[in-house]
């Protein structure tokens, strides 16, 4: 899986999915398809020749020339801003990937998979819900995913509605707000929370956590606290740049 | 010629010629790791060389904290496009351990408490350019930078600084690293961007 060069790429849909945050999908023509939790470098070049590059988690996963990517904005951020204000369908960019060979769900295994995501952190995890779903192993998947509020949430409709056709089994946690009628309590995931939302250890599962750094951090020292070998723990922790 | 894309610009940062190509300053400092933080006891601490024979050499916390301790001032580069300019660490030289040990080796394989591995051509370990570093400015290097002490090679991408490092493995022939297996650079020069495979 030698990564090639820059490839030019289209945008072909960009559409807000939480107050911060935009879906886009992007046609690349010769894309060779990617495995689930894989991402993806985009740069973007100005007409004075100037650059930025940033890396992005991609929520598709599979054959086919378009990849879906979901951006949340950083405040502060050169890239981010112009992927969730100022592209529109139609503008070009380039990618270089399909890129990480790790933090990658491949079907087939026995094992039980938990899903944690923090924020954001849930685009690649997406993309390993929807490969779960297509191989029929949704069964044997959970996904525990931490927002502050139910706006937040990006993917939310797609995530309820496989929910409640039998697919993956699906836990929020509100980290600031919960949604009227919600019977359970808000806070920070805690050891209480990964007790009765993920696989026990004793299941042996393989446990994929994604999000902000702290959040990845105490998510995975808490695991590891209940008992879940280190090895077992693939972490992918979003940096605060 | 790169495509361009419309409209984008306006937010852009300032370019800084200690800056290697496709990265951008981050005053933060992220944290990249494939796994849990592992939490190292001093007492257990252990760090060590085995050759290509098999001859080991092993320090303990305190025998590592006897050795010539160096004030190194750098810039770091990651993998994943942030770079940090002007960062403050205290180490041990490659240099000074390496002194330790009789080899011929042409690559070390640096092993981590936790099951990380990386591989770097042992030449650049030497000659001032690599340290075991276990302060980072001023305090104890934090277990999430890798603590309680990490390899420090900043001349090359910053995964090639093995966090909770416990030692090396000195080999005549290069092989793979955890993330080198992953889809990265065997070698991870950051000024010519030797990123992926």
């Amino acid at each position: 899986m030698t990564v090639g060069g820059w490839q030019p790429a289209r945008v072909v849909e960009a559409v807000g999915t939480t107050p911060s945050a935009r879906l886009l999908h992007l046609q690349v023509p010769g894309w060779p398809g990617n495995e689930a939790g894989q991402h993806v470098d985009i740069r973007l070049t100005a007409e004075d020749g100037y650059q930025a590059v940033r890396s992005y988690s991609i929520g598709s996963y599979g054959p086919g020339e378009t990849i879906e990517l979901a951006v949340d904005e950083i405040p502060d951020g050169e890239v981010s801003p112009y992927l969730v204000r100022d592209v529109l369908p139609g503008d070009e960019l380039e990618v270089k990937g399909p890129l990480g060979g790790y933090f990658v769900w491949r079907p087939g295994g026995a094992e039980p998979v938990q899903l944690i995501a923090g924020g954001s952190g849930i685009v690649p995890l997406m993309a390993i819900v929807r490969a779960a779903t297509d191989a029929r192993a949704a069964a044997s998947v959970r996904l525990l995913y931490s927002v502050r509020t139910a706006e937040d949430a990006i993917y939310r409709d797609e995530l309820e509605r496989q929910a409640s056709n039998g697919g993956v089994a699906l836990t929020w946690r509100y980290t600031r707000g919960a949604p009227g009628g919600w019977q359970g309590r808000v806070g920070r995931v805690d050891d209480d929370v990964l007790r009765a939302a993920t696989w026990e250890p004793g299941r042996e599962p393989i446990v994929y956590v994604c999000g902000p750094t702290g959040f990845v951090e105490h998510v995975a020292d808490a695991l590891v606290g209940l008992g879940h070998p280190p090895a077992r723990i693939r972490t992918e922790r979003f940096g605060g740049a | 010629m790169a495509v361009v894309s419309r409209g984008f610009g306006a937010r852009r940062r300032e370019s800084d010629p200690r800056l290697p190509p496709g990265q951008y300053l981050t005053e933060d400092f992220p944290v990249l790791s494939a796994g849990p933080t592992p939490r190292i006891d001093l007492g257990e601490w252990r760090f060590g060389i085995r050759t290509e024979g098999g001859a080991e050499t092993c320090w303990t916390w305190e025998e590592f904290q006897a050795l010539p301790i160096e004030d190194v001032d750098t810039d770091i580069h990651c993998v994943t496009r942030w770079s940090k300019l002007g960062t403050s660490w205290r180490g041990v030289s490659l240099d000074t351990l390496l002194d330790e040990v009789e080899t011929d080796a042409a690559y070390a394989m640096a092993h981590s408490y936790g099951g990380y591995t990386t591989n770097i051509p042992l030449d650049e370990l030497r000659e001032g350019r690599a340290w075991v570093a276990f302060e980072f400015d001023g305090e104890p290097l934090d277990p999430e930078h890798g603590g309680p002490a990490r390899l420090l090679v900043p001349h090359l991408y910053f995964w090639k600084s093995a966090k909770w490092v416990r030692g090396l493995t000195l080999m005549d022939d290069d092989e793979p690293g955890f993330w080198e297996q992953n889809g990265y650079n065997m070698h991870g020069d950051p000024w010519t961007e030797e990123r992926y495979w």
